[in-house]
């Protein structure tokens, strides 16, 4: 059995971590309630985009763009959106699990796809198993704003438009609810279904052409679809922190419970031998 | 008199949301002025400064990356970046503009960084200029 000092050092170490954790958790509750925000106010953007983008490509079937075109796919991109630190849960292991079973289900060769990992833990998983890596970046703020995630975005349009990649799928935890995230992915290039389904479509004048619109409006479309994928991605990873944060400060409070009751009986049990101790010698006296 | 809802909003939330006169604004085929009743039109801008008229007063907005959509009765600006006058920090924009035009003496014409850096000097002559309206 443990001495009572071993037990006591293992009760303080815990109730340290306790501490750590639980602060945690409270700084990733706020920061999730300040992510949820961020993804809010960038619904009235993404949805008037989407509108403009839909009420061009649905209202003219003879509008044409590559953008807007499937072609033959000989290589496909992989945008992947993880954390930069750890301590999330299962955050990360799950969105790059989704990835990795996706790239060996559709690719027999490496030369068919490329990754765009956001974030350190995606580029380090990238490395480990030897993915090829098109660009990556790290250490994004928590409250990302759109111009720190713009060169990424149009780097990956840009590959689109240059036809070195021909179609991009974006992966991302889906902010669902704050005990509930889920792996998605979605198509980003071409732009093949764009929904706008229920709205009233309005029939625009064009300054000064269709054609020169899309050139603005598709690419603009597209990187705004990754920056809404990243809002999203951000809510969840403070949500999936908090979680896993709230489950360690409930395990280290009940292992620091049974410590307790370990440490008391041990002291229990070191009284009752002094006293047998005492009363032995007593009695040899006698 | 007739006014015109408008709405500036960028991928950071929105910027403005007000009832106005008249718009004007620079689209890349040319200067645009919308009063009320306008057919609906989607036009891209340049780098620019959005004017909103209002009886007397004129707001001022710089707009990078965007383009406006007009309805008879409401204007929406998307930009990818847009800014009150109020919201400009104006030594910041001075750097930036120090910096754009080293770039583009240190730089020939065919480099990337050289468009670049040119749209960077732009963006932050747009907002000097806004901010000290």
């Amino acid at each position: 059995m443990a001495s009572l000092r071993d037990i006591k050092n293992r009760i303080n170490s815990t109730s340290s971590t306790k501490k750590i954790t639980s602060a945690m958790e409270l700084v990733s509750a706020s920061k999730m309630t300040k992510a949820e925000q961020n993804a809010k106010s960038f619904v009235p953007y993404m949805e008037k985009i989407q509108e403009v983008v839909a009420s061009i490509a649905s209202g003219n079937t003879d509008v044409d763009h590559p953008m807007l075109q499937s072609r033959p796919i000989k290589k496909t991109g992989y945008i992947v959106i993880t954390s930069d630190r750890g301590l999330a849960g299962p955050y990360n292991s799950n969105i790059l699990r989704s990835m990795y079973q996706a790239i060996q289900n559709r690719h027999q060769s490496k030369d068919d796809y490329v990754v765009i990992p956001l974030g350190k833990v995606g580029t380090d998983f990238c490395k480990r198993m030897d993915l090829p890596i098109a660009k990556s970046i790290v250490g994004l703020d928590d409250q990302p704003e759109f111009a720190e995630i713009k060169e990424i975005a149009s780097y990956a349009v840009n590959l689109f438009e240059e036809e070195e990649v021909d179609e991009l799928y974006l992966h991302y935890n889906h902010y669902v609810s704050a005990i509930s995230q889920k792996a998605t992915e979605t198509k980003v290039l071409p732009l093949t279904d764009i929904n706008a389904e229920g709205k009233q479509l309005s029939t625009y004048e064009y300054e000064p052409d269709q054609e020169e619109i899309l050139n603005t409006i598709l690419p603009q479309y597209a990187e705004s679809l990754v920056y809404g994928a990243l809002l999203d991605g951000k809510a969840s990873e403070h949500a999936s922190r908090m979680t896993a944060m709230r489950s360690a400060t409930d395990n280290a409070e009940e292992l620091i419970d049974e410590l307790t009751l370990s440490y008391n009986r041990a002291r229990q049990a070191a009284i009752t031998q002094e006293i047998s101790e005492i009363v032995g010698g007593a009695s040899a006296l006698e | 008199m007739k006014t015109l809802d408008v709405s500036v909003v960028t991928p950071d939330g929105p910027v403005l949301d007000g009832t106005y006169e008249m718009v004007s604004c620079r689209a890349e085929s040319g200067e645009l002025g919308i009063l009320p009743g306008h057919i609906p039109l989607v036009a891209p801008l340049t780098i620019s400064a959005v004017r909103l008229k209002k009886e007397n007063n004129t707001d001022f907005i710089a707009v990078s990356g965007g383009f406006v959509e007009v309805r008879p009765d409401k204007v929406t600006i998307l930009a990818q970046a847009a800014e009150q006058p109020s919201d400009i920090d104006v030594d910041r924009a001075q750097q930036a503009k120090e910096r754009a035009q080293q770039r583009i003496d240190s730089r020939r014409e065919d480099d990337i960084d050289f468009k670049r850096a040119q749209l960077a000097l732009q963006r932050a002559i747009n907002r000097i200029d806004v901010a000290n309206h």
